[in-house]
């Protein structure tokens, strides 16, 4: 029913105004905050440009979540864990480059090693001081966790809630993982007080809106390949997982495969999200595990619209703006709001925000 | 769990004699000098008054003073409280409270403390309460000298409670160790050979210890081997005692899940319905408690009490009210009822914030849930914990009988298993599914009583156990309460298990590690909900 409407619809107006947006946003973003003067309302504050990125590295969260939960009906409720593996890989990373400016001045290792008394660099740190090592490592971090957490989940059939529950466990079971001193992550505290990537500094406003822009182009590029995914023969075959599972598998699809690679695939982008938000935000820590973040990521999808990809990052940016509005406005209000808006969309609002503009041009 | 409520509370007394005597002895510890106190102590002991021990006990912890304006002389309740909560001396009941610079202390100093620890021991010893003897005679084995032993000794031919009979003979083996007869001494390591306390222990240990000069401490070979013997036996006992101690408190660690996942078994496992909100349930039990208790702060033994039916009541008229307001729309799709019902869990949350702060609240635990129950020298079961492992299974017992046995619990099996056919007999299914979430919730506030007793009262208490909870619903099976109940326990245990090997953090993570792989062998749990109901599609 919403399965087919959707799969059939060729022109991907949502998308294509989407992707003007963000075509727009990486064209003005530079001219606002670095031509125009500091003194001019029109401005971009550093702020604000952090804002925009951390805001667009959710919607990219939000998108993984919105490809497997929309289009092959695989609810995540751990998503949150690949977006901060990938973190941590471009934490470590930056950790790195910080070198002997620590405030104990090891060349090698980073302050918490120092202050935990280690000796030498653990083997799983070799090679993050090199860029590429540490892209590599943001795509293959997660995405092996998809792969090995995902063959076994498919292959015995933890579909549905069971699914969400046990993404759940693994994600809580990470964050209590990473809040250890010993696992080799800096415990509690994470990573923080990074200097400078690839020899840019990131406190400067030319790095952080460079940053911006490559977050742009990167939410776009992984909008069209999700989007060419869900388009496709596979696409479709997805679509019918989703609306029926075991007719597809009588029908001799290999369901597993299917749901396995698409749940890679969207870990990776996760992976890719937290990589892009860690240099923005300038911190890392094992908070980010926490399952209620993963199920916030959820929720955007749900407001912006499940089952349309654009709609997703819609609800991610709206949410977290409201978030930030509300939380320095009326920090008592904030909770109220955001609950009365789960409740309230869901009841009444069940393709999100998404679906309320064809709804009202039907009834012009 | 009433029985030693009713015993603190229903304690009376009959009116004793010579109370006269003894008040005007207990008054001439005002102007007495502390040597003179010794005495005093001695001839307040004599008088035999049955207030002897609460008030010598109170000197010795420096508690007792007297009221500037009458000169009257009072127990205080907790030593730096202010205004201090008075007790009557004589009938050892609360007189009130006085502002702490209106009393005088009564002073004491370590000399005193000694001589007034013997004494009330002395006289303990002859108390007609046997747990009150056995207590005096552990008092008295940390620090023995010749008149105590003599006085043991004594105790001991005409004592008929085999417990304190058995303290007596430990302690008076203790001390033929320190003797010259090998033979007693072979005697002496015979008997505490069946003992399994730490002290016990490390006494024999020391017999096997070499001096500095290389000689043994112990110069006989047949007393060492003897006692080389008896400590391999005790640490064989100890480890077995430990090994149950694990296994209970893994069994109470497990019980608390159970008793969170009895609601979700029901709300989950018969309706299918996905509460993120139950930890918030939870916490509105807990929060009922704490408000239980600040309505009468006088009886919090029995507060606890009322606070188990007014938690279910207050959860569960939430729980129906969201079942009616915003679940019944969301049946049959239960990604949506989980985002619906997060957003109520923040509302709660934040709702509990707003109303009482979001400090913790801390829930005063009451006397008969305090303390230990010693089984031995090795084993010893806290009350809290024993409570919370017997209150989970009566919750059990009454879930068990109201779904199996009643009008009730009949309708809501019937309309899990098939709505439309239960409708079709004159069901009224929609109020059997308000009854139902009612009850799960219900049942979730009643842990969260439980909770209060064990963790801080906040406005996250819900959320430190909710997916643990989900894991034993999963692990046991949704939708079967034996399954929860052997799934919560087993989890608990393991979990206990691990902990001395893996540390607290990663013994979680090896559960959670575990699960996840025991998922993939048993996708639907432990026990799997048969037939058709347990398909999806």
């Amino acid at each position: 029913m919403l399965g087919i409407r959707n799969g059939i619809v060729s022109r991907d107006r949502g998308g294509a105004r989407l992707l003007a947006v963000l075509a727009a946003l990486a064209i003005a973003a530079p001219i606002l905050n670095q031509v125009v003067p500091a003194s001019s309302p029109l401005h971009l504050s550093a702020f604000g440009i952090t804002l925009i990125g951390k805001y667009l590295c959710y919607g990219m969260l939000a998108l993984a979540i919105d490809l497997i939960w929309g289009y092959c009906g695989i609810l995540s409720l751990g998503h949150a864990a690949f977006f901060s593996l990938g973190g941590y890989a471009m934490g470590m990373y930056l950790m790195r480059q910080i070198g002997p400016r620590g405030v104990y001045g090891n060349p090698v290792l980073p302050d918490f090693m120092v202050f935990l008394n280690w000796k030498s660099l653990p083997w799983f740190w070799y090679g993050f001081n090199h860029f590429p090592i540490a892209l590599l490592m943001v795509g293959l971090a997660p995405g092996l966790l998809a792969l090995v957490f995902g063959w076994f989940a498919f292959r015995s059939r933890v579909t549905g809630v069971y699914f969400s529950i046990i993404t759940q466990a693994l994600t809580y079971a990470l964050m209590l993982g990473f809040f250890r001193n010993d696992m080799g992550f800096g415990g509690n505290n994470g990573f923080t007080d990074f200097k400078d990537i690839l020899g840019f500094d990131l406190h400067s406003d030319a790095t952080r809106v460079v940053l911006l822009v490559i977050t742009a182009v990167a939410l776009g590029a992984s909008y069209l390949a999700c989007r060419v995914i869900v388009e496709s023969r596979a696409g479709r075959v997805m679509r019918a997982i989703r609306d029926a599972e075991s007719r597809t598998r009588f029908l001799g699809y290999p369901v597993e495969a299917y749901k396995l690679w698409l749940f890679v695939f969207s870990a990776v982008v996760a992976g890719v999200a937290g990589a892009l938000y860690v240099p923005q935000i300038g911190i890392i820590n094992p908070s980010e595990f926490a399952p209620i973040n993963s199920i916030e990521a959820v929720i955007w999808v749900a407001i912006g619209g499940r089952g349309t990809l654009y709609g997703a990052i819609v609800g991610a940016v709206v949410v977290n703006y409201a978030k930030t509005y509300l939380t320095g406005a009326f920090p008592e209000v904030w909770l109220y709001a955001l609950g009365a808006l789960f409740v309230l969309v869901t009841l009444f609002l069940p393709k999100g925000i998404a679906g309320l503009a064809p709804a009202w041009r039907k009834k012009k | 769990m009433l029985l030693p409520a009713l015993w603190s509370i229903g304690h009376v007394y009959a009116q004793a004699p010579g109370d006269a005597a003894f008040l005007s002895t207990l008054g001439e510890l005002r102007e007495a000098t502390y040597s003179d106190k010794a005495t005093i102590a001695e001839r307040l002991s004599q008088t035999g008054h049955r207030s002897v021990r609460a008030v010598l006990t109170a000197l010795m912890e420096d508690r007792l003073s007297y009221r500037n304006s009458d000169q009257k002389i009072f127990i205080i309740h907790s030593a730096d409280q202010d205004p201090a909560q008075l007790i009557d001396p004589l009938t050892l009941k609360s007189a009130g409270s006085a502002p702490a610079d209106s009393l005088t202390k009564i002073g004491t100093n370590n000399g005193l403390r000694h001589t007034l620890r013997t004494v009330v021991a002395h006289f303990s010893l002859s108390s007609p309460d046997a747990a009150v003897r056995l207590q005096a005679v552990r008092d008295m084995l940390q620090s023995l000298d010749e008149p105590t032993l003599d006085l043991l000794r004594k105790r001991l031919a005409v004592e008929t409670n085999s417990g304190v009979k058995r303290e007596i003979q430990t302690g008076l083996a203790l001390a033929t160790l320190d003797g010259t007869d090998p033979n007693a001494r072979l005697d002496a390591v015979a008997t505490l050979s069946h003992r399994v306390s730490q002290d016990v222990r490390n006494r024999l240990a020391l017999l096997l210890d070499k001096a500095p000069d290389g000689s043994f401490v112990e110069p006989d070979a047949k007393v060492r081997r003897a006692a080389a013997a008896a400590v391999a036996s005790i640490d064989e006992w100890r480890g077995f005692y430990s090994g149950i101690e694990t296994l209970f408190f893994g069994l109470s660690l497990g019980s608390v899940l159970v008793l969170i996942a009895f609601g979700l078994a029901i709300t989950f496992g018969v309706m299918g319905v996905i509460n993120m909100a139950h930890g918030e349930l939870m916490m509105l039990g807990a929060y009922t408690t704490y408000a239980v208790q600040t309505v009468m702060p006088g009886h919090i033994g029995l507060s606890i009490l009322v606070a188990i039916p007014a938690a279910f009541v207050v959860a569960g008229v939430v729980g129906v009210a969201m079942e009616r307001t915003i679940i019944r729309h969301l049946y049959g799709r239960p990604l949506e009822t989980l985002l619906a019902t997060f957003g109520v869990s923040l509302v709660l949350q934040q709702a509990v914030r707003s109303i009482f702060s979001a400090q913790n609240r801390s829930v005063v635990t009451p006397e008969w849930m305090s303390g230990s129950l010693q089984l031995n020298g090795a084993l010893a079961i806290t009350y809290n914990r024993l409570y919370t492992v017997i209150f989970t299974l009566i919750v059990f017992v009454i879930l068990l009988a109201v779904l199996k046995r009643t009008r009730i619990g009949l309708d809501i099996r019937a309309v899990s298993q098939n709505r439309a056919m239960a409708k079709a007999m004159g069901i009224r299914t929609e109020w059997v599914d308000a009854m139902t979430f009612g009850l799960g919730s219900g049942i979730a506030g009643v842990a969260g009583v439980a909770l209060s007793q064990l963790t801080n009262v906040g406005p996250n208490l819900g959320q430190s156990y909710i997916i643990d909870s989900f894991m034993v619903v999963v692990f046991g099976g949704v939708g079967n309460l034996w399954g929860s109940l052997i799934g919560g326990m087993s989890m608990g245990i393991v979990n206990k298990l691990l902990e001395p090997y893996a540390g607290a953090v990663l013994a979680k993570i090896l559960v959670l590690v575990g699960l996840i792989l025991f998922i993939q062998t048993r996708p639907r749990g432990l026990f799997p909900q048969a037939g058709r109901a347990g398909e999806d599609k």
